[in-house]
Parts: structure tokens; sequence; C-alpha cells
């Protein structure tokens, strides 16, 4: 149910944008209406959720430590898995961030007779995540060239680096090839990993779906529909200056790529994609291991009750006194 | 009813329902929940709802408007801890977090996925607090808050240690620890917690330490340990109490001076302090470093934690020593200085002996005493002899919170390396920041709770039993207290032949003490199984 509802229901945004992209009435909702409303749904809404996030006090210093502390000067503490500065800390991030670093210590644990409990490698999580991450960054960059004039250097570049192969016409572009098979095998990986597939629920599934059909569809327009680039990249800088004007040979496949897009904007601030944010948030990994070193002071920290000294004495003076302990007051 | 064999016990399936984890059936099966909070401890803390009650009655008897109150507590919790907030909406759901918590390995029901003991309060979270949850429902994975997820909750809530093995795996660092300890904490709103938990807390508040000793008690214990390691060393400590103007306060685990195998690591403490010259005392109102409010709510770390620089303050000393203990050292690692602090009435931790100044405590002002010690070592302070303890060969079970809140990791393995020859790891994914637990931290470690301990500890007694075979290793070595209670019956259960010691009693044992008189046993009064004895 939860599989296939998000199959269909990705499949049925697909064909209603391809059926309303052929109706010319209808296209100027679809090119112009739609994007703007999505756009204006994912700027809002992720603003709304990193400021309700960041309007969350951190009360308590509580990072994960995963490596050596600072301690005394001859013990090599680790500056990067139990950062104790700014520093160390921007260093751990960014290998969270850029490099996925606790993804990599990814093991997997069997139980054998015996009994015998061995953890295995498992890294194949990992490598299929950073493949679709990054390729999906070098394909968001590479659309730049549609959005921007003139060409800025970063898409033009990339654009050389990943047709390195120049194979086909237009060129094959090598992310395109490792976007789809990492999604594929994200998809794979959920349903066939008993544990996976037991916590997925329908918005895991429709997260790949999207991004696969978005994929898909691009691909499908890139070398096979062969649409008119030159009439999407018009539609797009006229939406960026705020002037949009509708070209007239827009074909439904782009209007199933471009619906596909903008769902997946609106869609995102609501839903577990929110990662991309709250990564940088995470107080267990943004937080340097420097508890004892400097004081973190909680907001919100208010009086409690107390069993005080005084009356912890009073109670139980007679006892203190008879074992020949000393009291403040006799 | 018996408890069950190992051989029965470790027939583990690991079955995953195609119906999901939406149900919040529970069946509460003898030796795999804790009891429920007398209403006397409740009571004496002031907490609500007290009352007779046991998790396997239908009728948990919760006030009338318990929903609200949990709903609103969610609320409140929701804008005082970003890490809730964020950890209620960023998981992915990947799944790397599954395998890793030594509950699911060892019980194999797939709540215990820590992915899915967050999703049993998420899925209330997106019910009550999200758009798409009370627009979508289940669809969104949201459910209905009903009595049958309150005891959910309590289930599994008391299912995880608190140990933050899954947070090491996790990409975004959820911690789902932090989800339990707010769980937790909303029960406690309306009176569902257990008595392993609450009757420390309430000895503590009252007495100054979990097990309700008074302060005479606590002189007895202390004087008995001076009396004993006299015997056995023939040397005289001094152990002073509530002594005004000491340069330390010395804070240590209660079970230090009640337990064993903890007892002997207190004698090593008492050998050494003593063999430095150290100016310490002990207090009797703050005779307890650990702090049950852990495991029960934020609020409740800071009431028992308050009495510590309290005391200190009173008794006018520079700094604090603490002793062997995990769950302590999170509290003081982590929250004391937030909490109750700032300690500006003490100063920069400075060793008298070696001179060396703690800078890595100097706002906490508190040194861990294995930092101490091992800073004795390596500054060639103190004699040792490691052929002393030949007749362990050693292990170390790095205890969840001195490696994963503080990253303790090195100075326990110098000092080993330093009183024992014979010194083993366990393998690599067992120890350090990836270790697991003993099974029955944060507050689990009854009696009624033994099937689950010993699959919670399944983990950790199986990499045990892969250094006792291939190395004969027949001493496990820890610095945590719970891990000193529950870690004896856990082995004996799944890896019978190996004991259980604190770091200290290793260095007491190994201490070459200024006239000494010839060391014919170790701390535990057993013989010393070596040919020569070598000291002056
Ligand atoms: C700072 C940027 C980001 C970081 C550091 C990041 C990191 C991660 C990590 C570590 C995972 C877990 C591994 C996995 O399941 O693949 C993950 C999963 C995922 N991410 Fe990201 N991500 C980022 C941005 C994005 C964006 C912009 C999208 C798409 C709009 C996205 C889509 C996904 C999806 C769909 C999954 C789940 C894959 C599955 O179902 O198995 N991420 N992300
Ligand atoms: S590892 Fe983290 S993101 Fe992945 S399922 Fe577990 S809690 Fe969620
Ligand atoms: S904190 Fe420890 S016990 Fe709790 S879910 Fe995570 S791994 Fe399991």
């Amino acid at each position: 149910m939860k599989l296939y509802g998000a199959l269909i229901a990705v499949a049925a945004i697909s064909l209603a944008a391809g059926l309303a992209g052929s109706v010319g009435a209808l296209q100027p909702l679809l090119g112009i209406g739609v994007p703007y409303c999505a756009l204006a749904i994912l700027l809002v809404g992720l603003s709304w959720r990193v400021i309700r996030w960041s309007r969350s006090p951190v009360p308590f210093r509580i990072p994960t430590v995963c490596g050596q502390q600072i301690s005394l000067p001859w013990i090599k503490s680790s500056r990067l898995e139990s950062p104790h500065s700014t520093l160390g800390v921007i260093g751990r991030m960014g290998l969270e961030v850029l490099l996925f670093r606790s993804l990599f210590r990814n093991t997997r644990s069997r139980i054998d007779q015996g009994p015998r409990l061995i953890y295995g490698e498992a890294k194949w999580l990992w490598l299929g995540a950073m493949a679709f991450h990054w390729s999906l960054l070098v394909v968001v960059l590479r659309h730049l060239r549609f959005v921007v004039e003139p060409v800025p250097a970063v898409a033009l570049w990339l654009d050389g680096l990943d047709g390195f192969f120049h194979v086909g016409v237009p060129v094959l572009y090598v992310t395109d090839i490792v976007l789809i098979a990492a999604l594929l095998y994200l998809l794979v990986r959920r349903l066939r990993e008993p544990q996976v597939r037991f916590i997925s629920l329908f918005t895991d599934y429709f997260a790949l779906f999207l991004l696969l059909g978005i994929a898909l569809s691009g691909i499908w327009m890139r070398y096979f529909a062969r649409v008119d680039a030159v009439a999407v990249k018009q539609l797009a800088l006229s939406l960026t200056v705020f002037s949009p004007s509708l070209p007239k040979n827009l074909s439904a496949w782009f209007f199933v790529h471009l619906g596909l897009v903008c769902t997946l904007a609106a869609y995102l601030p609501f839903s577990k994609l929110m990662h991309m944010g709250g990564i940088f948030l995470s107080p267990t990994r943004n937080l340097a291991n420097n508890n004892r070193m400097k004081r973190h002071v909680n907001p919100w920290n208010y009086p409690v009750k107390v069993h005080t000294y005084e009356e912890w004495e009073d109670e139980f003076r007679e006892k203190i006194e008879a074992a020949g302990l000393p009291v403040e007051k006799h | 009813m018996a408890n069950p064999k190992p051989e029965e016990l470790v027939q583990i399936q690991y079955p995953t329902p195609s119906k999901g984890w939406m149900d919040p059936a529970v069946e509460f099966r003898k030796g795999t929940y804790c009891y429920s909070a007398l209403a006397r401890n409740l009571n004496y803390l002031g907490l609500p709802n007290a009352r007779e009650w046991q998790p396997f009655d239908a009728d948990w008897k919760l006030p009338p408007d318990w929903k609200r109150i949990i709903l609103d507590g969610m609320k409140e919790r929701l804008e005082k801890f970003r890490s809730f907030r964020l950890f209620m909406d960023i998981c992915v759901r990947c799944g790397a977090c599954a395998d890793k918590c030594h509950f699911y390995i060892g019980s194999g029901d797939p709540k215990n996925m820590p992915v899915v003991r967050a999703e049993l309060v998420r899925s209330v979270y997106r019910r009550y607090f999200t758009l798409s949850g009370q627009l979508f429902g289940a669809l969104a994975g949201a459910r209905d808050l009903t009595e049958d997820v309150i005891k959910e909750w309590f289930y599994y809530a008391h299912q995880c240690t608190e140990c933050r093995r899954c947070s090491v795996f996790c990409p975004y660092g959820i911690d789902t620890a932090e989800i339990t300890m707010i769980v937790r904490e909303l029960l406690n709103l309306i009176g569902c917690n257990i008595n392993w938990v609450l009757e420390p807390a309430a000895n503590c508040f009252r007495t100054g330490n979990h097990l309700g000793i008074q302060p005479h008690g606590f002189k007895d214990s202390v004087d008995f340990a001076v009396d004993e390691l006299e015997e056995l060393t023939g040397i005289r400590v001094d152990a002073s109490i509530n002594r005004k103007g000491a340069e330390v306060l010395l804070v240590v685990p209660s079970a230090d001076y009640f337990g064993t195998p903890h007892y002997y690591t207190f004698l090593g403490y008492l050998a050494l302090l003593h063999e430095v010259g150290l100016d310490y005392t002990f207090s009797a109102y703050a005779s307890e470093g650990g702090n049950f409010g852990l495991f029960n709510s934020h609020e409740m770390i800071k009431r028992l934690n308050a009495k510590i620089y309290t005391e200190a303050k009173r008794l006018g000393v520079k700094w604090i020593l603490g002793g062997e203990c995990g769950h302590m050292w999170r509290v003081l690692h982590q929250y004391m200085d937030t909490m109750n602090g700032p300690a500006d009435f003490l100063e920069v931790p400075v060793s008298p002996v070696t001179g060396t100044r703690f800078e890595n405590a100097r706002s906490t002002k508190m040194v861990h005493i294995c930092e101490f010690t091992a800073d004795l070592i390596h500054r060639g302070k103190i004699r040792l002899d490691p052929a002393r303890n030949d007749r362990w060969n050693v292990t170390y079970h790095d205890s969840c919170n001195p490696a994963r809140a503080m990253g303790l990791l090195e100075e326990p393995r110098y000092i080993l390396r330093s009183v024992c020859n014979q010194f083993h790891e366990m393998p690599e994914n067992t120890i350090r920041e990836q270790t697991f637990c003993c099974g029955s931290g944060s507050g689990l470690g009854t009696d009624e709770n033994f099937e689950m301990r010993m699959r919670g500890g399944l983990p950790r007694a199986n990499a045990v039993k892969y250094v006792r075979d291939k190395h004969g290793v027949n001493l496990l070595t820890c610095i945590c207290a719970i891990d000193k209670a529950t870690l004896p019956p856990l082995l004996e259960y799944w890896v019978p032949g190996v004991d259980v010691a604190g770091i200290h009693e290793l260095v007491g044992n190994a201490l070459v003490m200024r006239g000494e008189k010839e060391r014919t046993t170790d701390l535990r009064g057993e013989p010393i199984d070596q040919k020569e004895v070598a000291h002056a």
C-alpha cells in the first residue's frame, strides 16, 4: 500500500502535468503559476522550519563523542571525532555533511550459533548515499545554465567534466547514470532489506519515486524527446526576472519534469528531506566536547526544589554527632 | 518462573511483521519489564499520581486528563529542547541505527530498533504537531495517542539503556537516548515510573546516596574499609568525612563503599590517595556521585546533583575529584556546570602531587580519578608492581557514558597497561565509541527484568567470550558502578569464568606503598599468585 500508493501518486502527478501541459490554455498555469507557488512554498516553508528549530534552545551541550577527549597534554586527543574547539567542530561537521562520516561507520551484525556475534563491513549504503547526493548536487548545479545568463563558470566546468566521456549526442552525463543507479539502489535496498522495509513509510517511497521521476523525465527530455532547450531557457530566464513569458514550443514532457520538480519543492519543507537543514543544527554533532572547560548556559535554567544541607543536618543531627562527624549547628 | 537458559535465550529471531509497528499492543511478559515505582517514593519526591499499580494491570489508573498532560508536556519539550524537535523531524529511516542497539540484537523485537523506538513517539508527534500528520494520518506515519500507546512507550522506554550507541552511527547524530529521556520525563508526568529508578532517587534526595545510608552508616563503612586496608597492607590511612578546609572533595558512587566488587576499587582509592598524600575529604551529605535523576527527568538530575557544588562550597575545598562511575560522569561532564554552576568559588584543579593543571576541567572543576591517576603514573609519582596482578588476564569494557559522553578512552587503558602485565582488547566494533552497554544501565538492573538484561547484555558478553576463548582473559575491568553490579551476573550467564573489577582495584593491588607490610594477598584478600614479590 505504501509502496504502490507512492508509485501511483508520482505517476498521477506526472500524468496530470503531462496532460495539462498538452492543453495550450493550461500552460501558463503550469509553466508560470505552479513554479512560482512551489518556489514560494519552498522558501517560506524552509525558513519556517529552520526558524522553528532555532527558536528551540539547546539547553545542554550533549555531543556524541566518538574519539579521545582532550585531557592530559601527553594523550593525543581526537580533534575531529571529539572536537574541543570551533575549528574542530567545523571539521567534524564538514566530514558529516560532505562525506557522511557517521554513515561510513556502518556495520552489519549477524548472529551465528555458538553464539557468536559478527559485525561485518557494510559500506554500500554509504556509497549509494554519496553517489546519490553528489550526483544530485552536480545535476542541480548544471541546471544553472538554464536560469542564469551568462552561464556561470561552475556550470560550464561541471558540464565539461560531467560529459567527459563524450559519448553520444547529446553528450552523455555521467551523473545522470549515477543518479539513477544510486536511486534504484536505495529503492531496492529499502524493499529488500527486511528491517528497512519494516520501518519505511509512504513518504520514504514517495521521495524516492519523486526523485526518480524527476531524473527519468529529465533524461527522457534530453536524450530521447529532445525538448527545445532554447525555449526552456527562455521560460526559465523570464521567470527569474519576474516578467514571465511562455514560449510556444514547449513539449508536454517538459511539463512532466517541471511538475515533478515543483512537487518536490513544495513537498520538501514538510518532509524528511529537511534533513538537509537539520544536519547542521544537530546538537550531538555540532557542539564541542569542551564541557568541563567552558560553561554552557541553559536559557531556561530554573531553580528546583533540593534537599538543602541545613535540612539534611536537621534531620540527621543526632546521628551525625554520635558518629563523631562535625556539624554546623549543635 | 525460572529464568530461561542461555541455550534457549540465544535462539533469536529477527522478525519484521508485514503489518508494521503501528499497533501499540504489548505483552508485559515476566522477565522483560521493571516494576512500578512505589507511591511512597513518588510522594517523597513530590511527583504526580502516586498510586498502587503494576505494568501488567489492565488499568494503569492514569489521571483523567492524562492525554492533555502528555500533549502539553510534549509541546513544552519541543519548545525547550532543540534536540527533541530536530530528532522528531529529520530521521530519513535509512536504518543505519537498526542493528546497533544491544536490545535489538539480543531480543530481535523490531520495536527495539532505535529508529522504531523513536518512531513510537514520532508517530504521535506527527499526529498532533504536524500538518501532514493531521491531514493524512496513518499514511503520513501518524498515530493517535491512546492508553495502549502509553503502555508501549513505557515498555520500550525501559528497554533502552540510554547508551547512545545508535547515535554514533546515525548520519544526523539522532540520539535515541535523548528521545528516551524525554519519553521517561513525559511518563513521569502521569506517574508511570519504575521503582528501580525512583527508589534510589528518593533515597539520594533524603540521605545523600542511592542506598539510603545515613551519615553514621556512611562513617561506619568508610571506617570499615580503613580497617580492612590496614589489615591488607599494614598501613592505616586517614579518610576524613565532612572535614572543612581539605583541598579536595572526593565524590564516589555509593556502591563503591557498599557493593562488591566495587568495594575493592574503593580500597584502591584509599590506598592511592594516601600514598600520594592528597588532602581530601568525603562528604556524608554528598555521599553519592551517581544520579538516577538522569533516568527520570532533567529536573530530577538537577535536584540530585545540586548537593555536590553546595557541599564543595560549604567545606571550602579547592576542587572536586570523582570516582569510577558511568552515568555519574555523564551528569558531571555534560550537565552539572550548566545546571548548578558556575563553580566560581572553586579553583582550576591542580594536582598537588605533580603540579599538573587540569585545563580540561577548568570550568567545572571536577576531575575524573582516571585522569588524576594517569597523570600520577606518567609523572612517575607512584611505584607499581604489575606482577601482583598476574593472576588476572585483563580486558577493558568502555562504559557507555565515559566513552560516548566524555571520550575518556586512553586514560584507563594507560593505567591498565601500567598496573597489569596481560591486557587484551575486545574486538574493535565493541569498544571505545562503539562500546556495547552492559544491558542494565539507566535503572534497568532489577531482578524482575532479568531476561531482558541478559538479552541486552549479549553483545557485550559475546565480545568478552571472544577474548576469553582466544586469549584466556579472566577479568573484565570497567569504570562504572552499574557495570560492576550487573556485569557479574551477565558474565556468569553467558561467559562463566570471567570476573569483574574496577581499574582502581588493580591500581591498589599493584601500588607499592611506603612502609607497607609484605603483601601476600590482593585487595580481595586472595593470595597473590606470584613467586617473587619484588618490592622494597
Ligand atoms: C546538506 C545536504 C544533504 C546532506 C548532508 C544529506 C545527507 C543524507 C544522508 C547521510 C542520508 C542517509 C543515507 C541514505 O539513506 O541515502 C540521506 C538520505 C536521503 N537524502 Fe539527503 N542529504 C542532503 C540533501 C538532500 C537533498 C537536497 C535531497 C533531495 C531533495 C535529499 C534526499 C535524500 C533522500 C531521498 C534520502 C533517503 C534515501 C533512502 O530512502 O534511502 N538529500 N541524506
Ligand atoms: S540512523 Fe538516524 S536517520 Fe537513519 S534511521 Fe536511524 S535515526 Fe533515522
Ligand atoms: S541509546 Fe542505546 S539502548 Fe537506547 S536505542 Fe540507542 S542503542 Fe539502543
